[in-house]
């Protein structure tokens, strides 16, 4: 769906259903440089159980208007605004990498709001190597291939994809070729300079999900511990042998945790 | 600074899309030979069917055993994923009605495979598609060629059977100053002698019963996806940006933004017209991929050998091959084929006191070693004088119009020793040359 949020057209996933306000509302926070279709089995799967979904385009990004935002704190905020335009009460966040601290920020700003936080691949803080961010800035095509060979585990890196006929490796580097310039380079940003992770996570009040993959170099697990420790009441799910891509790498298991978390 | 580490060609040749079959342990690819596969419970049979859930349903819309072919081929060809069906005719076909319906239009090379050229131009017109074909030299007459109901361009890598070079990069760029895609049949190079997604092209396909395979034992065909053309941007594929009533209003380039094409060609083309590739080919066919590399690096020494002997027999009047100075597209073919041009070639047998039709038969029937039949891309070499077969009904003037002499050979040269095959064509040719 096509939503207006200030004077930029935003596109969301919806799964192909309308809003149905009798029912829970589920919110898909996409990463850098990435859209709303890394969520495209766990959205349609929530959107055909009951939920509304919600997998926005944050802005410059994927069919959304508009220009990346620059902080944490903004897409936060963008994404408080987008629930008020749609008049959606309560929600359920669900980010990934750059969109799982924007979760947390998020959640922590609206305790009454957020119901549920599941945090995938998250690392607080979320430190971006100067390597990158520099590949990121002055080297694009460079970024994309250094993304891509970090962001799946040792044997995905040769395939196994469980959507049949889909090379996982080729979908995340096209992915990331589709943004347009800076837009990485601005996420990454995003990402390095939130600060204010650990300390948001400790005003989180609702039930929290970590997933963590047992092989993510881009988020290793051990850099979930201090976000864990901090979150009221948390559960952590481990993948074992996933990458940080772990939406398309593992997606049966990271709905079967969403699932349970949602129940 | 870091450097990407990614898996090289000829690992992937090997390994792309597969794993130890976490079962057994068997580390060959297994045959999944089972028409339809067990749900769990309702809710994981529901959410199969709706695209909930990523696996299998039945073997006509997606299998394992076709799932690693599907991504191996599509890892060495750079692509976002791909569609095993039953013929290259198939995934030539399967790609035009997933974007195209009647009343719309294809720009393609004149220099066409026969069978493509027979769906495209007298097939297809039945179902309301229309082609224009071109000089696939003529970057004009392409440009002059595209219409506002034009929906797809087409060529060959290399053309059939005068190897012509298709100019990717000019062609693809063509196309996307029309905001249309172009489609590519890669089978005379195979990803291993050029990656067209890189030069420009959307789609790929392959007839893989050619050098993909090798052992000549199998029909197949692969449609790759590049993953990068913008449908939604484009405009005027309604079948990928509209929903779609056919699968619960679905819009494709909404649920995959880098691979709604191969969505709608699963979801709507291989569950309806059902050219499924069979698991047991699919197990063929990744057999002769994984020696690709080492395959088709001797057909092209093989090749230049050949080449080199024909070029300087006195009964051979002209010999087209890309690699030669005197080829019109030998600049082109430096930059776009630098492995090579592959195994396939023509050349021309000079007319004597008897006709060239008849030397070229005579030719033909002399031969020991290469196998008379029509195919290409074998292990071992084959050979075809259009003249007295394919085109045997053709009157010259006709064949001299289409490119094809009446002394024309076409050869693929396989793997076997060069100096063998040289010197079964060398008898070959003093065979012919006797008056």
């Amino acid at each position: 769906m096509k939503i207006p949020l200030s004077g930029c057209q935003v596109y969301a996933y919806t799964g192909s259903r309308s809003i149905d306000r009798r029912q829970p509302t589920v919110v898909f926070l996409h990463g850098a440089a990435n859209d709303h279709s890394v969520w495209t089995l766990q959205s349609r799967y929530f959107a055909h159980h009951g939920y509304n979904v919600l997998a926005p385009d944050l802005p410059g990004h994927g069919l959304s208007g508009g220009q990346p935002l620059a902080s944490i704190g903004e897409i936060a905020d963008w994404t408080r605004r987008l629930l008020d335009e749609l008049g959606i009460a309560n929600v359920v966040l669900v980010g990934h990498s750059m969109g799982s601290l924007a979760a947390l920020e998020a959640a922590a700003r609206e305790p009454s709001r957020v119901q549920r936080l599941a945090m995938l691949g998250a690392a607080v803080p979320m430190q971006v190597s100067d390597a990158l961010l520099a590949a990121a800035h002055d080297d694009e095509a460079l970024a994309h291939a250094l993304i891509v060979g970090w962001s799946f585990s040792a044997p995905s890196q040769l395939g196994g994809n469980t959507q049949p006929g889909l090379w996982m490796i080729g979908n995340g580097l096209r992915l990331l070729q589709r943004s347009a310039p800076g837009v990485l380079h601005t996420d990454l940003r995003a990402c390095h300079d939130y600060s204010g992770g650990l300390d948001a996570a400790i005003r989180v009040t609702c039930p929290a999900l970590l997933i963590a993959g047992g092989a993510d170099v881009m988020a290793p697990k051990r850099r979930t511990r201090a976000v864990a420790e901090r979150l009221a009441q948390v559960r952590v799910v481990d993948v074992p042998d996933c990458g940080h891509s772990m939406m398309s790498e593992a997606p049966d298991a990271v709905l079967d945790a969403l699932r349970d978390f949602l129940r | 600074m870091p450097k990407p580490k990614t898996p090289h060609f000829d690992t992937l040749a090997l390994h792309a899309g597969a794993r130890p079959d976490p079962a057994t342990g068997a580390r060959a690819t297994p045959i999944y030979q089972s028409s339809s596969f067990v749900f769990t419970d309702s809710d994981h049979a529901a959410s199969l069917f709706n695209m909930e859930r990523a696996g299998h349903v039945y073997s006509r819309i997606s299998n394992p055993t076709c799932a690693v072919l599907e991504e191996r081929i599509s890892a060495l060809e750079g692509g976002v994923g791909a569609i095993a069906v039953a013929s290259g005719q198939a995934a030539l076909h399967l790609a035009i009605v997933s974007l195209l319906g009647a009343g719309e239009h294809i720009v393609a090379s004149r220099a066409l495979y026969g069978g493509s050229h027979n769906l495209l131009g007298y097939t297809l017109p039945r179902f309301g598609v229309q082609t224009t074909f071109v000089d696939t030299r003529d970057l004009d007459a392409w440009r002059a060629a595209i219409r506002p109901n034009t929906r797809l361009l087409f060529g060959e890598t290399l053309g059939n059977p005068g190897l012509e070079v298709l100019d990717i990069p000019r062609i693809a760029a063509l196309a996307h100053e029309h905001a249309l895609p172009l489609l590519v049949d890669s089978t005379f190079t195979t990803p291993y002698l050029m990656r067209p997604f890189e030069h420009g092209a959307d789609l790929v396909y392959h007839s893989a019963t050619k050098f993909l395979s090798g052992h000549g034992v199998v029909i197949g065909g692969l449609l790759v996806d590049g993953g990068s053309f913008d449908w939604q941007r484009s405009g005027k594929f309604p079948t990928l940006t509209e929903p779609y009533v056919g699968f619960h209003d679905m819009v494709f380039a909404e649920e995959s933004s880098t691979a709604a094409f191969l969505l709608r060609a699963r979801r709507e083309g291989i569950r309806d017209f059902g050219a499924c590739m069979a698991p047991f080919t699919a197990f063929q066919i990744l057999q002769g991929i994984e020696t690709l590399p080492l395959r088709m690096a001797r057909h092209v020494e093989n090749t230049r050998a050949i080449v080199a002997f024909l070029n300087a027999h006195p009964l051979v009047e002209a010999v087209g091959y890309p690699e030669l100075p005197e080829h019109p597209d030998h600049a082109l073919a430096a930059r776009l084929l630098p492995l090579g041009c592959g195994g396939v070639f023509s050349f021309s047998i000079r007319a004597g006191d008897s006709n060239a039709r008849q030397r070229g038969r005579r030719f033909i029937e002399s031969l020991k070693l290469f196998s008379h039949l029509a195919n290409v891309g074998d292990a071992k070499s084959l050979v075809i004088h259009p003249a007295s077969t394919t085109h045997f009904r053709v009157p010259a003037a006709e064949l001299e119009a289409a490119g094809i002499g009446e002394g024309m050979v076409r050869l693929s040269v396989g793997l076997e020793n060069a100096g063998d095959l040289i010197e079964d064509l060398s008898r070959a040719l003093h065979a012919a040359g006797k008056e």
